[in-house]
C-alpha cells in the first residue's frame, strides 16, 4: 500500500474521533483537514512500516491542544435544526445528561483518552505513546472520565463516589 | 479459597472493561467481582458507556468523505493559497497605508490603522465576551453576588434604568425554574451596563447582561458563544444588546433565552 492510500484509509477513523472530541461537525472536519495537511507535509517523518494510526492521532492531538490554548471564544451560527428551533423540550435534569452532552462536559484531557480507548480500541500503552504522557496518567484519567460520565448521566452530584481499589 | 488472590487494582478493573486483561488475570478479576457486586455494577455501566459511544459515533465511519478532506494538496499549493489570501490583505493594508502617507503625515500609526481597518472587530461578540467574563466574576461570589437584591426589585430596576439611560426590567424566569437574585451596574464598552442574576433550586446561576451602546450594530438573531465553561446566548435589538450566560446545558439556556427575548420584546405591563 502506498503512503497515500495508508493516509486516506485512516480518514474515516480520524473523522469519527474528531467528531466525538470536538462535537460539532464543521469544527471536527476542520480539525481533520488541518491534521491531513500537517500529515502530508510531514509524511517523510513517518517511519515506514510502522503503524500510521498513532502517528496521525498524535498530530491531531497536538493540533487540538493548540486550538484549546487559543484565547478566542468560538461561536457557531444557529441553523434551523438547532436548539432554538426545537420545541420547548428540555431533558429531565433529574434523569441526568444524555451521553453526548455528558461527554462534552468532560475535561478534554479525559475525553481524548476515553475516546482513544473506546472508539479507537487502542491499548493503554498505545494511548500513552500517542499522547506522550505516562501510562499512570492514562489510567487515572480514564478512570475519572468514566466515573464522571456515569455521574453526569445518572444525574448525580459532582463529587466523585469512586472508590479507590488498591 | 482466597477470594482475593492478588490485590485487584483499578487498572485491572479498567482493563476488564476494555477486554485488555491477559487471560490468566481475567479469571482473578472475574472471581473478585463475584464478591464485589457494587464494583461489578460499576464496570457494567462502563461497558454500557463503551457500547453507547460506538452507537453514537460509528455512523461517522460510513459518512461520505467531504472532498476537501480527501484531496491531497498538490505540492503545498493548498497551504500557499491560504497564505496568499493573508498576503493580499497585507498588501492592501500596505497600499492603504502608502496612500495615507501622501494625505496625512507619514507615521507607522497610519499603517497600523489601515491594517486594523482590514479586520473588522465583531462588536456583538465582544459584548458576549464581556458578559461571560462578568458572569464568571460575580456568580461565584457567595456573599455579595449582586449590589441590590430582588427584595427591592422595583428600586433595582429604577436605579439601573436611570444609570444605563433606558428602561430595563428583569424578565420573569420563575416558570422556567429561575428566581431573580438581584442586579448590579457594570462598566460596558462605552456606557454602563446592567447585570441581572438568577438562580435555580440547585443554586445554579444565570446572568442577563443588558447594554445600551449597540446603536452602531445591526440587529442580530440569536447567536451562541462559549467561554470556558460559560455558555452565552446573545442578540442585538435596536440599541440594546443582551447576553444570557450560564454554565448550563446549551438547550436549556436556549429555552430561557427565548423566554427572555419574548418578554423583553413586549412592552411592560
Amino acid at each position: 500500500m502506498s503512503d497515500e492510500s495508508h493516509l486516506l484509509a485512516c480518514l474515516p477513523r480520524l473523522r469519527r474521533y474528531a467528531r466525538a472530541l470536538v462535537g460539532d461537525r464543521a469544527g471536527a472536519d476542520d480539525l481533520v483537514q488541518d491534521t491531513m495537511e500537517r500529515a502530508w507535509q510531514k509524511l517523510s517523518s513517518w517511519r515506514k512500516g510502522s503503524d500510521m494510526r498513532p502517528w496521525l492521532f498524535s498530530i491531531m492531538h497536538n493540533l487540538h491542544v493548540d486550538q484549546r490554548r487559543k484565547p478566542v471564544i468560538p461561536t457557531v451560527a444557529l441553523d434551523d435544526e438547532d436548539a432554538l428551533a426545537t420545541p420547548a423540550y428540555a431533558p429531565d435534569r433529574l434523569v441526568g445528561y444524555d451521553l453526548e452532552s455528558a461527554l462534552r462536559l468532560l475535561a478534554a484531557e479525559q475525553r481524548e483518552i476515553l475516546l482513544l480507548v473506546v472508539l479507537e480500541e487502542m491499548t493503554y500503552e498505545e494511548v500513552a505513546a500517542t499522547l506522550s504522557i505516562p501510562l499512570g496518567t492514562v489510567m487515572s484519567r480514564l478512570s475519572r472520565a468514566r466515573e464522571r460520565l456515569r455521574a453526569l448521566v445518572e444525574g448525580r452530584p459532582r463529587h466523585s463516589t469512586l472508590k479507590v481499589v488498591k | 479459597m482466597n477470594p482475593n488472590p492478588l490485590a485487584v487494582t483499578e487498572a485491572d478493573l479498567q482493563g476488564y472493561v476494555d477486554g485488555l486483561l491477559p487471560q490468566e488475570r481475567l479469571a482473578d478479576v472475574a472471581a473478585w467481582l463475584e464478591h464485589n457486586p457494587e464494583e461489578a455494577e460499576r464496570l457494567r455501566t462502563y461497558r454500557h458507556q463503551n457500547q453507547a459511544l460506538h452507537l453514537l459515533f460509528d455512523p461517522v465511519l460510513d459518512e461520505p468523505l467531504p472532498a476537501r478532506l480527501a484531496a491531497r494538496p498538490s505540492s503545498n499549493w493548498e497551504v500557499l493559497r491560504r497564505y496568499a489570501a493573508v498576503f493580499i490583505v497585507a498588501i492592501c493594508a500596505g497600499a492603504g497605508g502608502w496612500y495615507l502617507h501622501g494625505a496625512a503625515q507619514s507615521s507607522p500609526v497610519g499603517w497600523i490603522a489601515a491594517a486594523a481597518g482590514a479586520t473588522r472587530v465583531d462588536a456583538p461578540l465582544m459584548m458576549a465576551h464581556r458578559a461571560a467574563v462578568a458572569h464568571a466574576v460575580y456568580t461565584p461570589d457567595p456573599r455579595r453576588p449582586v449590589e441590590v437584591g430582588a427584595e427591592q426589585e422595583e428600586a433595582l430596576v429604577r436605579w439601573l434604568s436611570k444609570r444605563i439611560g433606558a428602561d430595563v426590567r428583569a424578565p420573569k424566569l420563575a416558570p422556567l425554574g429561575y428566581e431573580l437574585i438581584g442586579g448590579r451596574l457594570l462598566p460596558g464598552q462605552s456606557a454602563p451596563v446592567a447585570q441581572f442574576m438568577y438562580h435555580d433550586g440547585a443554586g445554579r446561576r444565570l446572568t442577563l447582561y443588558v447594554s445600551t451602546d449597540q446603536v452602531q450594530n445591526k440587529d442580530t438573531g440569536f447567536r451562541f458563544a462559549q467561554e470556558g465553561t460559560v455558555n452565552v446566548f446573545y442578540w442585538i435589538d435596536g440599541k440594546f444588546g443582551y447576553a444570557l450566560s450560564g454554565s448550563i446545558d446549551r438547550t436549556e439556556l436556549a429555552r430561557i433565552a427565548n423566554s427572555v427575548y419574548e418578554q423583553l420584546d413586549k412592552p411592560a405591563r
